[in-house]
């Protein structure tokens, strides 16, 4: 019934998902849709960018195919789907960006949080420019999305941004379909946008605030300044005082510190980029990248104590590009928090709690939203692993091999903890949470469940949770009155590697890790399983010992060492001795441990990699206590540092219930009785593991099982391992994975809870 | 020891050895009778099971009036009479039975309570250990007292009345030879006259009492917590911990909050009779040491929290089982 005139004129909704919102979509549509002179509108829907579009059919279907090959670059387009709408006849009306419609459309990408663009860099340092050393600057390619979003759609109205009146100059902009502000949701200036305040000798706005701030900083001072994701300390990181200050406000004694530079160049004077490394610098996620630094003399030795690594980031808002630009030297940059506890987000809470420990508070007027700590990454090999997956990462979707009915929630674990969601064919991670020791972050993990919930419009109807009964996120599964999946903390560890992987077939897992709950009751940490994503089963561990006063002996690597001593699991490789370490611990303590383990009195054994990692610190003088996890096994992997090969030390396996289990006596009998230097005695012990973990994997590959292997668990952070572990096994003829997007420790356990429950959750 | 057939052996038993300074002297009845008290009662029982039988600061006859004695006073009642009852194990020896026959006459006439019945049973070697006693008290409720776990208000003062920590780290350390002993003895004493003199000042300002027994401080305030549906913020710097306590327990990887008490309590107290409270808890020798170690706040409900000298809140958990590690 097409009425002649409008013969070859065709109309389409055009739908576009993935990550579409908050990345100037909807302005490079409109320009598109003018250039080929369209009729019709563009709008948010739910998570999604929805056309009607009418014109001439070869201009439409030129406009459509460009729509995913033109698409702004910090957009991820999923799907362009085309629907024909029968042509209305009548002029055109032109093009629109119309307001956006809220739906319950289930593929949600909420933006992340993007690091100033260059143009805007360039503005805000421009004296001719109206934003000249404007704080808030922003535009479509750069800016604070998901830590100011209330809800999708994503519009300023649903931002906190939302209380903030555009001026005349900011709408026109933001009006204009040239310009590249052309609908930023954040956009503002010093006439109608947020403004910095500072709290310290007094009170001062704008400019005023932010000189004092630089003023404080420059004589070696202490302040919390208002990020993006949330409060942060900063100060000078080449004045040794000041570090030590900010370690002792945050009760941080030895775990390192992350260092802003102001340029790529200055990050190069600190450390060796390679290029991957500097292009994650200057990616608009902005995370801090643990790169390799020979020439940390221009740090404070307290920065990084005792590493030849340091965190890198460069300046991701324009508030971070003022502060390094005035004082041009590195600042320690880290989350404003106390003794653990999640990040500040709240201004108040920032000047009731950190203010009375700084000498003045950096904040603003716009509020954040959701809490987001700076991402770490680190590159092994020309791969990104992800150490922490928060600002300018989460949330975002990863693979959901086996799909479900059910909507699943993931409750994550303990420490690092995350909690992921499932929707639609998709398991969304949310951001890193932290440790859910302290009452902050009780809270701030039931805020995060209810945020990352709604954010996707999923309501849950099963949760999966660790096995272990004593994690708040367990606790929180039990009382949630949800339908319950336990999952094992190992398996959780090695499916989500696989899952991201893409290996949909039974694979072999490798689960080096601290302590996870087993499936017998005792904990594990040195596992071999055969797995898939539903099931596993325990194909070869490391032998256990006791741990002499349970968490107690975590703090304290030397008295996990005298557990092996005194209490390791008899695999028939004898005994050694520690004159030295006991001499350290002297008498008194030794003998009580020693009858602690005797007596067994707490003392719950483990098959941990990680414990055995901070007994050989210990025994090799490295390390007696740990100040925050995994510190031994960080240290053991530096004294390697110049060791480019080195020999096994002797191992041995046993068979315990038909599964090969590593007998670590022997390596420590040797680590006990060498005189060769550290240095070697540690890259010795690396190769002794890398060793073992072969030939466990080659005795459980040895009934035809599959020949790739899924590395997971927060051991594998440790380069030197990944790397020897990797290339032995590819040598073995093994297909080796280890995960990149999703953390390969705590911080990804949400992940894999959610892949296996959902594959149990469905019938096979 | 070796009694278990009962007739004339167990009549030897119970006539030379448990009787005489236990029990009032007279025909053997088979109940006692109280006098009209006149008012409310309060009644509990606890059976004693403790390895080992006789530890730094008392024995396992003194613990089992104490506890019993100091869980009536935790209703705000006067003990008026016990009754107890010894299962042993055939072979125990006869000193050590009197022993601690003898400590709970002793302890028994130290809280002024008279033991009024009791029963005695010998079983087969292995069927128990050594000796096991459960005490029954019967205690009379001051008039001005109105304690229960679930009186807690919001604004209440947390009061403990000495440090914690002893009693249950001294145990451990001789049961399993761990060589704290000289250091650390327990704390087990009776708590009523404490009460009455708390009540005397209080009154009905004074809402909960908790001996913080097995699962110690934490569980004791949780379960008040729970009970009263209220939260507990508790300054972790004002809770007294004796040094070697503080010390053991760092070794023994033992959070210090969850070892067992015998001779102290925490009282929830209005804030406005909190002083005249406190004030009235150090004018006695068992609370010298008293002290004001937290609020009762809105909640969430159910959750304590302790503030720690960095200013930040942990939430304290209640211990279950063996306490395993959960860092990764
Ligand atoms: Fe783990
Ligand atoms: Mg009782
Ligand atoms: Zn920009
Ligand atoms: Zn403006």
């Amino acid at each position: 019934m097409t009425p002649a005139r409008l013969r070859g004129v065709r109309a389409v909704r055009v739908t576009v998902s993935g990550l579409v919102q908050g990345v100037g979509f909807r302005p490079f549509v409109y320009r598109l849709a003018n250039e080929h002179r369209l009729n019709g509108h563009v709008a948010n829907t739910g998570g999604q960018v929805a056309i009607t579009a009418r014109g001439p059919a070869a201009a439409l279907a030129e406009f459509i195919a460009r729509l995913s090959t033109e698409a702004p670059v910090q957009s991820h387009v999923e799907n362009v789907a085309v629907a024909d709408l029968e042509p209305t006849p009548g002029p055109g009306a032109g093009f629109r960006i119309v307001n956006s419609a809220r739906s319950g459309d289930p593929r949600r990408y909420p933006p992340p949080d993007l690091a100033t663009c260059a143009a805007c860099a360039r503005e805000l340092f421009d004296p001719d420019d109206r934003r000249y050393r404007y704080p808030f600057i922003n535009c479509t390619a750069c800016g604070p999305r998901i830590s100011i979003i209330d809800d999708l759609p994503y519009d300023r109205a649903r931002t906190t941004m939302r209380t903030f009146h555009m001026c005349d100059r900011c709408r026109g902009e933001y009006l204009d379909p040239g310009d590249r502000r052309f609908h930023a949701e954040p956009i503002a200036c010093a006439d109608c946008g947020p403004r910095l305040t500072w709290w310290g000798d007094g009170i001062g706005h704008g400019e005023a605030a932010l000189s004092q701030a630089i003023a404080v900083l420059e004589t070696g001072g202490l302040i919390a300044m208002k990020g993006v994701g949330g409060y942060q300390l900063v100060t000078d990181a080449g004045d040794d005082t000041a570090v030590r200050r900010l370690r002792h406000v945050k009760n941080r004694p030895g775990k390192p510190l992350a260092v802003m530079v102001g340029t790529l160049d200055r990050a190069r004077r600190l450390a060796d980029l390679d290029t991957d490394e500097a292009k994650l610098l200057t990616a608009p996620a902005a995370p801090i990248v643990v790169c390799h630094s020979p020439h940390l003399e221009t740090l404070s030795s307290l920065v990084a104590p005792r590493l030849s690594h340091v965190g890198v980031f460069l300046p991701y808002s324009p508030l971070h590009h003022l502060l390094l630009a005035a004082l041009d030297r590195p600042l320690v940059v880290t989350s404003g928090n106390l003794g653990g506890e999640p990040i500040i987000i709240g201004d108040e809470a920032a000047r009731d709690r950190l203010g009375p420990m700084v000498d003045g508070v950096l904040g603003h007027d716009r509020p954040i939203r959701e809490r987001h700590d700076d991402s770490v990454v680190r590159v092994v090999d020309g791969e990104t692993l992800t150490l922490r997956r928060a600002r300018g990462y989460a949330p975002s979707p990863s693979r959901l091999p086996i799909p479900t009915d059910r909507t699943i929630l993931a409750a994550g674990a303990q420490s690092k903890s995350a909690l992921a969601v499932t929707g639609d064919d998709r398991v969304i991670l949310g951001p890193y949470l932290g440790d859910l020791d302290s009452a902050e972050a009780m809270d701030g993990y039931a805020t995060g469940v209810d945020r990352l919930c709604g954010m996707h419009a999923v309501q849950p109807n099963l949760i999966a949770h660790d096995l272990h009964d004593g994690y708040a996120s367990t606790r929180f599964a039990r009382d949630s009155g949800l339908d319950r999946v336990g999952v094992q903390h190992h398996h959780a560890h090695v499916v989500a590697t696989a899952a991201e992987r893409g290996v949909d077939e039974p694979f072999i897992g490798v689960a080096y890790d601290g302590l996870g709950m087993g499936d017998d009751g005792t904990l594990w940490g040195g596992e071999i399983m055969l797995a898939d994503y539903r099931d596993f089963r325990r194909l070869g561990r490391f032998g256990y010992a006791p741990l002499p006063g349970g968490a107690a002996a975590i703090r304290n690597p030397a008295r996990m060492a005298l557990g092996y001593r005194y209490g390791a699991e008899d695999l028939g490789g004898g005994t050694f001795r520690a004159p030295e370490l006991e001499k350290r611990l002297g008498p008194a303590q030794t003998d009580t441990i020693r009858r602690m383990i005797e007596r067994g009195v707490n003392c719950p054994k483990a098959s941990s990699a990680g414990r055995l990692f901070d007994a050989v610190a210990a025994l090799l003088g490295i390390t007696d206590t740990s100040s925050y996890e995994g510190e031994a096994a960080v240290l053991l992997e530096a004294a390697c540092e110049g060791v480019a090969d080195a020999f096994p030390l002797p191992w041995r396996l046993a068979r315990r219930d038909g599964i090969a289990v590593y007998d670590p006596i022997p390596t420590l009998r040797a680590i006990t009785e060498t005189d060769e230097a550290t240095s070697l005695t540690a890259a010795r012990f690396h190769t002794t593991i890398v060793e073992v973990t072969v030939a466990l994997v080659r005795d459980a590959a040895r009934h035809g099982y599959p020949k790739t292997v899924c590395l997971g668990g927060g051991v594998f952070q440790n380069r030197r391992l990944v790397r020897g572990v990797r290339e032995a096994l590819g040598q073995e003829g093994f297909t080796v994975h280890i995960s990149r997007d999703i953390p390969v420790n705590d911080g990804g356990i949400a992940y894999g809870q959610a892949v296996i429950a959902a594959a149990r959750s469905t019938r096979r | 020891l070796g009694h278990g057939s009962g007739g004339q052996l167990m009549a030897e038993l119970l006539g030379e050895v448990i009787t005489p300074g236990l029990l009032p002297p007279g025909p053997m009845e088979d109940a006692a009778v109280l006098p009209d008290p006149g008012g409310d009662l309060a009644l509990s029982t606890d059976a004693f099971v403790v390895t080992p039988r006789f530890f730094p600061g008392g024995d396992i006859g003194m613990l089992a009036v104490h506890g019993t004695v100091n869980d009536l006073a935790m209703r705000g009642a006067v003990p008026i009479a016990l009754a107890v009852s010894y299962v042993l194990e055939e072979g125990l020896p006869m000193a050590e039975l009197r022993r601690i026959n003898d400590s709970v006459a002793k302890a028994a006439a130290d809280c002024g309570v008279a033991v009024v019945t009791g029963d005695t049973k010998v079983v087969n070697r292995g069927a128990c250990d050594g000796i096991y006693i459960t005490t029954t008290g019967v205690g009379r409720i001051a008039p001005a007292a109105a304690v229960s776990a679930a009186n807690a208000a919001v604004g209440d003062a947390v009061l403990v009345s000495g440090p914690i920590g002893s009693h249950g780290t001294a145990i451990l350390s001789v049961r399993e030879g761990l060589g704290f002993e000289a250091a650390i003895t327990s704390d087990t004493r009776p708590l009523h006259e404490l009460v009455a003199a708390m009540l005397a000042a209080g009154g009905a300002g004074v809402h909960v009492l908790r001996d913080p027994t097995r699962g110690g401080l934490a569980s004791a305030l949780i379960e008040v917590a729970q009970a009263s549906q209220v939260g507990i913020e508790i300054t972790e710097a004002a809770v007294p911990v004796p040094t070697p306590v503080t010390a053991a327990c760092e070794l023994l990887g033992l959070d210090v909050w969850h070892v067992a008490n015998e001779g102290c309590l925490i009282a929830l107290v209005a804030p406005e009779a909190a002083d005249a409270v406190l004030a009235a808890m150090r004018t006695c020798p068992e609370a010298e040491h008293a002290s004001l170690i937290g609020r009762v706040t809105a909640g969430p409900s159910g959750r304590v929290t302790a503030r720690t000298p960095l200013g930040t809140a942990r939430v304290v958990d209640m211990l279950i089982g063996e306490q395993l590690p959960r860092i990764c």
